[in-house]
């Protein structure tokens, strides 16, 4: 089977079908490569992946330029408590009133492809509201704004490389990739490690979602190991009595490269 | 040390310009302060079009070349430099920072966008570096997308992410694809 070929800028002439037939040809195409040769599964969505049909424009199509870190690059920007309120961490506490939806706590560890925690570091999300809708002005989705919901926040990590947010579980809501586009719930998140190679954007989604197998944006991940690696788990621990659930995610960021020159650490 | 596997990227989204910006964020210095120049460009898709929703980030070395580890980013005083930055494309996809001139060949650049599945970094050397040994490593018809130009407010360093005069992108030995 053979995707067919995106249809010029007139994207959300396509169908779901045809999306999902070529969302499913390109994993196919993958599945038949790494049975065969593969070591390493791929880790990083593909930047080329027509389904996405934004991605069509706005992908590079010559090969990264390999370059070995220096000067500010092996280090990152400081970010501290001057730079974050802690109450910036719970975006229920942001207006008046309590926001509509589902109280939730997502936490969970920042750390580098050694294993170390990030420490001091900044993390931000930011997410829709209950009902799908963003604040963002663009957002044309004709599901109501929460006047007690901003929906963004930010926090720094602790010693053990944790964050913790306090928020709503946020809708899924619709796009127009093609005809009848969702995108699953998610919370946008942005990382920065202890090296600017490490920045990282990107996004949690929640466990068991039905529209996973349907959406371009998560399956551009084409490895589904990878891919799992953007889903929380829920977790009973994290979970408050009479209040609100809790969902774990761990974020992973690459290799740093300036431990591996600093000999004995 | 076990290494562990990365947690994938994914794209900004359309929907950050509530969430990522914030008051002052693209002056590392405030501007008119003395020396301030300009880093500012145009980012373009593979159409030649402007990308209106991208976002870039600047890092980059004071001005003695030393690399800065001071917070205050998100909270600027007016008075502190941080070396960092962060600048959202406007209408017509221009960006500016003001900031000062770095002492080392290159300002380091992430660039963010819907449509854009994951993170890009690049480096705007500055003009007076093109025979920097990292540069003369790249192919010759490319290297002048990672060289900024000069202008009478400071540096030009447009983007172009697919097509004729693509920037050179980045990966670090540490990036799997």
């Amino acid at each position: 089977m053979t995707a067919a070929a995106p249809s010029g800028s007139d994207a959300a002439a396509s169908s779901q079908a045809e999306v999902s037939a070529e969302i499913e040809a390109i994993a196919s195409a993958y599945d038949a490569v790494s049975d065969a040769k593969r070591v390493t599964g791929e880790t990083q969505p593909r930047l080329d992946y027509p389904p996405y049909r934004s991605s069509l424009l706005r992908h590079p199509t010559k090969a990264l330029q390999q370059a070995d870190p220096e000067g500010v690059e092996l280090w990152s920007p400081v970010f501290g408590p001057r730079d974050v309120d802690a109450l910036e961490a719970d975006l229920t506490i942001q207006h008046r009133g309590e926001p509509q939806g589902e109280r939730i706590v997502v936490a969970g560890r920042v750390l580098d492809g050694d294993g170390r925690p990030v420490r001091g570091q900044l993390v931000e999300v930011w997410q829709a509201n209950a009902a799908g809708r963003y604040i963002h002005q663009r957002d044309q989705h004709p599901a109501p704004l929460d006047p007690n919901f901003t929906g963004m926040g930010r926090c720094l990590t602790d010693h053990d490389g944790a964050y913790r947010f306090t928020t709503i579980k946020p809708g899924p809501y619709p796009w127009r990739n093609h005809r009848n586009a969702w995108r699953p719930a998610h919370i946008h998140f942005s990382l920065f490690g202890t090296e600017f190679t490490q920045r990282m954007v990107t996004q949690m989604y929640f466990p068991g979602d039905p529209l996973f197998a349907l959406d371009p944006i998560f399956q551009s991940v084409v490895d589904p190991a990878a891919r799992e690696r953007l889903v929380a788990t829920y977790d009973h621990d994290l979970t408050e009595p009479e209040l609100s659930l809790g969902y774990r995610w761990d974020v992973v960021l690459t290799g740093p490269h300036r431990t591996l020159m600093e000999a004995g650490e | 040390m076990t290494a562990l596997l990365p947690t994938p990227g994914q794209t900004v989204g359309p929907f950050f310009g509530y969430a990522l910006p914030f008051p002052d964020d693209e002056h590392l210095v405030p501007p008119g302060t003395p020396g301030a120049v300009r880093l500012h460009g145009t980012v373009y898709d593979g159409h030649g079009d402007p990308v209106p929703d991208a976002i870039i980030e600047l890092w980059q070395a004071d001005a003695d070349g030393g690399v800065v580890q001071r917070p205050g980013s998100l909270r600027r005083d007016g008075h502190t430099f941080t070396g960092w930055g962060r600048a959202s494309t406007d209408r017509a996809g221009h960006y500016s920072f003001t900031t000062v001139t770095p002492g080392a060949p290159f300002f380091a650049l992430t660039v963010l966008a819907r449509g854009l599945l994951n993170r890009l970094f690049t480096r705007a050397y500055l003009p007076e570096a093109a025979d920097d040994p990292f540069l003369v490593g790249v192919d010759v018809d490319r290297r002048s997308t990672l060289l900024a130009t000069r202008d009478q407010t400071g540096y030009v360093f447009d983007v172009r992410l697919q097509g004729e005069g693509e920037t050179v992108f980045l990966a670090y030995p540490r990036h799997q694809p």
